[in-house]
């Protein structure tokens, strides 16, 4: 593997026009790559989800050159006609069209960045892979005072013209000083056996909000490791809900910081999976400043031989004082092969504060399901009465009314 | 009065050490003092090929580096594996023979060794650095058929039981300090009770490290057989010493059908001084398999000493319906660090377990509760329930909570829920109010908090252990 990545990467290199002082950076991350390799088991992070056997079982040896030069028609059909929104379209890793029709033009600044992004976390070794191989980064700047009039789409799609078998992306938000946006996150694979590596960098300004909705819905051969990070200063608020149901194999990590005072972040997620699909959420929210708020609910469905993991850390800093910090997990087996693993964790240095975590895992409700059938119900529409039920407690967590609706449609739950 | 009490108690009224002759194997990790200890203690051949089997692994073994405290490197061939009082070369008939500043000893730490004077009817065998020193009450358990007496007693006399237990939980391949243990082990005790018999006291066992440069490696080997019961109990105490000392014994339980053990520890190993110098290294391997059906394994500890307590009492249910429980206190304060919690692996169907934990941080120090439970796919049935709660005092500690749960089984439930908090400003304030200064309100309220753990404890121990509770957080709040 190492030779493969060293020529896909000089490839890369000549034929693209990066800086020198980006050749070097990015030189750098593939250093940091081929020393660490892919994460496996013997991480902590990875101890649930081995990506390295992943990767070896279903996809093989990797290829990492990505002919960006390959310009791809959209077809509108694939827009989503409920809802009138900006779009952003992403194909094979490739943005391909962005369009805020619907905004002022002069409150967003749409610029590419000169510079890669630089404070990752050098232990994430996938996070230096996607740094050596994306292509220029996308800086999307919502100005001071603005909020985006509609709901921003961002479709993440791959076709059979794709010739690479990992393809890397990374798109940063800047929001200032109270803005707002809100942004749907939508995956639409028509691609085999790709690894998909994504990287979402949102810094969010005092007073500043962030809606984002991430919807794997498609089914797909695909594995995916999808990273988000998201900064918040003073009194802003995160929102993120994830659906993750479609990829054989999607991991969704979120790690949000809270460095300002009255800042909050919301982390909500489903899983619903079925055949030997494996997916798993990992959020880590880190508390570094007094006042602050985070609350996680994560909702599993589990058939077949699939398997749900759900890590999840609180990590509550000595100056964070007062802060307050919730996390649930739930789970239900239908299956005798199906498999759920959590591991919620704490980890606190201040005392003045209120942090607690649960996490339960077990069958449907024997009882529940006799009174729904003694009412009239065959058990199939029983159980699926329950599960809705299960799972619509994350959707109404949505806060956006028409984006929820969206969504409710979207996955079948009403 | 009270004051003085407290300054009294505030010290660790433990710290002091007695002065005898010891008789000690030659420093170092190595072969020959494998056989050095084997030799000495008498031991058949296949315990030493045991024994040196289990130092082949150690030499390809690395120390493991995930838990939280992290301590400077130990060097292994800088301790003395076994250590003696000298009069021991050859062991005393009876309590007569002993030593009489060995009784002394126990006398200041409170165990009466001589049966005359006991009044609440607890059999004791008590460890001595590393050779178990006396056991009382012997002809009452020998006339129920209970076998309660050193483990190197029990290799000579009983050596079939031995062999078929000895490894049989925790194998000569576990992690290192298991490992170690099992190479260099030089004493603990040893039970077993024969098949529907209800032990008609508590066993005990009191350890103490005394000789300085010493490491302890006891080994504890309980055995209930079908439908018998036994309540065991374990205490342990250290002189205060500016180096680190380290303790890494090895206890397996094995219920039988239809037999419940109950394992209570009540900890308080030498701590360290208030700025963290000194204090006993815990590195403490506990495991429990329930083997039978109907089988129950019961683990109470409460945690107060120890600079570093590094440990997880684990139980392997394995027969049907088997049933394991853990409670546990763990009170860090000062400098001391604390990684302990349990592992619940089911393994049989309608297995149950319930994990209870307190930690309590005062000081500087930091506090991690680890858990493992394990559902797997042949466990039908099973149900676990943890509840993990910590309270903080102060904002220079820490407390963590590192809960793993693995369930591939559709059939079982499993519950987890974990808060952390600190005393309330009302709760303070209503016990204020009602005439109790600030530090005997902390003291009701930290025992109500540990409450469900406690009243899981003897009588005896549980007075203490509350006692313990109290002091352990003295000069903590304010």
């Amino acid at each position: 593997m190492e030779q493969k990545l060293k020529t896909d990467f000089d490839k890369f290199i000549s034929i693209s026009n990066f800086s020198d002082q980006e050749i070097k950076l990015k030189k750098e991350a593939l250093d940091n790559f081929l020393k660490n390799g892919f994460p496996s088991r013997k991480l902590e992070n990875w101890k649930f989800s081995d990506i390295n056997q992943i990767i070896k079982k279903n996809i093989g040896e990797l290829t990492f050159y990505n002919d960006y030069k390959i310009e791809n028609e959209i077809n509108d059909d694939i827009f989503i006609k409920e809802i009138e929104h900006n779009k952003i379209v992403i194909v094979n890793g490739k943005v391909q069209q962005l369009n805020f029709e619907y905004e002022e033009s002069d409150k967003i600044n749409i610029t590419i960045l000169d510079t890669l992004n630089q404070n990752l976390n050098q232990d994430n070794s996938l996070l230096s892979l996607n740094n050596s191989f994306s292509n220029k980064i996308y800086n999307i700047l919502v100005k001071k005072n603005y909020s985006l009039k509609k709901p921003l789409i961002i479709y993440q799609k791959t076709n059979e013209k794709v010739s690479n078998t990992n393809i890397n992306f990374q798109l940063n938000f800047d929001l200032k000083e109270s803005s707002s946006i809100k942004i749907i996150n939508f995956s639409d694979d028509n691609s085999e056996k790709n690894f998909i590596n994504n990287l979402f960098n949102f810094n969010l300004d005092k007073n500043a909000i962030l809606k984002n909705y991430k919807i794997d819905k498609k089914n797909n051969t695909n594995i995916k490791y999808d990273y988000s990070s998201i900064i918040q200063k003073e009194n802003s608020i995160s929102e993120t809900f994830i659906f993750s149901s479609g990829s054989d194999y999607l991991k969704n990590e979120v790690n949000c910081n809270l460095e300002g005072k009255y800042s909050s972040a919301f982390i909500n997620g489903i899983h619903s999976l079925c055949k030997n699909k494996h997916h798993e959420i990992r959020t880590k929210t880190n508390h570094l400043y007094e006042n602050t708020k985070s609350y996680q609910l994560i909702k599993s469905v589990i058939d077949d031989s699939s398997k749900s993991v759900y890590q999840g850390k609180i990590y509550v800093d000595s100056k964070a004082q007062k802060t307050d910090g919730y996390q649930l997990s739930k789970a239900i087996l239908l299956n005798e092969q199906a498999e759920f693993n959590a591991k919620p964790e704490l980890e606190i240095y201040a005392d003045d504060v209120k942090c607690s975590h649960g996490s339960a895992s077990g069958s449907l409700d024997e009882d529940s399901i006799f009174y729904l059938m003694s009412r009239g119900l065959d058990q199939k529409t029983a159980k699926e009465l329950l599960i809705n039920g299960f799972l619509l407690d994350v959707v109404e967590k949505i806060t956006d009314e028409e984006i929820k609706k969206l969504i409710k449609n979207m996955i079948g739950l009403n | 009065m009270r004051d003085k009490q407290i300054e009294d108690l505030k010290e660790y009224k433990y710290g002091f050490s007695t002065d005898i002759e010891s008789f000690k194997a030659p420093k170092g990790l190595n072969e020959e003092v494998i056989r050095f200890i084997s030799n000495i203690k008498k031991e058949p051949d296949w315990l030493l090929q045991w024994r040196l089997k289990a130092f082949e692994r150690l030499k390809v073994l690395k120390e493991p580096d995930w838990q939280k405290p992290k301590y400077p490197k130990i060097d292994y061939q800088d301790l003395y594996y076994y250590s003696a009082p000298k009069s021991f070369k050859e062991k005393p008939k009876n309590l007569e023979d002993l030593d009489p500043k060995l009784l002394e000893t126990y006398k200041k730490l409170g165990i009466p060794l001589q049966e005359q004077k006991r009044l609440n009817g607890i059999a004791v065998d008590a460890v001595f650095d590393s050779v178990s020193v006396a056991t009382t009450f012997k002809d009452t358990l020998t006339e129920k058929g209970i076998i309660f007496c050193s483990i190197s007693e029990a290799i000579q006399k009983h050596p079939d039981l031995v062999r078929k237990y000895l490894g049989s939980v925790i194998p000569i391949t576990d992690h290192f300090f298991a490992t170690l243990n099992s190479a260099v082990f030089t004493d603990g005790s040893f039970v077993y009770i024969p098949p529907n018999v209800k032990c008609p006291m508590e066993l005990s066992t009191y350890f103490r490290i005394n000789a300085s440069d010493t490491g302890q490696f006891e080994r504890t080997l309980i055995i209930a057989d079908k439908g018998s019961y036994v309540s065991y109990l374990e205490g342990c105490t250290a002189p205060m010493r500016d180096e680190n000392q380290l303790h890494a014994a090895n206890v397996e339980l094995i219920a039988l059908d239809d037999a419940e053990i109950k394992y209570s520890t009540v900890q308080n190993w030498y701590p360290g001084d208030k700025d963290g110098k000194g204090g006993i290294y815990n590195f403490v391997t506990k495991r429990g398999l329930c083997k039978g059906k109907n089988s129950k394994i019961s683990w109470t500890q409460v945690e107060t000493g120890s600079a570093i307590t590094w440990k997880y009492p684990s139980c392997i249910l394995k027969g049907d319906n088997s049933i394991g429980e853990f409670y546990s206190i763990a009170i860090t304060n000062n400098h001391q660090k604390a990684d302990t919690g349990t592992k619940m692996i089911h393994l049989g169907k309608n297995t149950k377990s319930k994990i209870i934990s307190k930690g309590i941080s005062a000081g500087k120090s930091d506090m991690t509760y680890r858990g493992l439970v394990d559902i797997s796919k042949n466990a039908a049935n099973s149900t676990n329930f943890t509840q993990c709660d910590s309270l903080l005092m102060g904002n220079k500690c820490g407390a963590h909570t590192v809960p793993y749960i693995k369930n591939k089984n559709s059939n079982s439930s499993i519950a987890h829920e974990a808060t952390t908090s600190k005393i309330s400003e009302d709760q303070l304030h209503y016990c204020q109010q009602r005439g109790l200064n600030q530090e005997e309100a902390v003291g009701l309220i930290v025992n109500g908090f540990c409450k469900e753990v406690l009243q899981q404890l003897p009588m005896e121990f549980a007075v203490e252990a509350q006692k313990l509770v109290g002091i352990s957080l003295e000069g903590s709040v304010g």
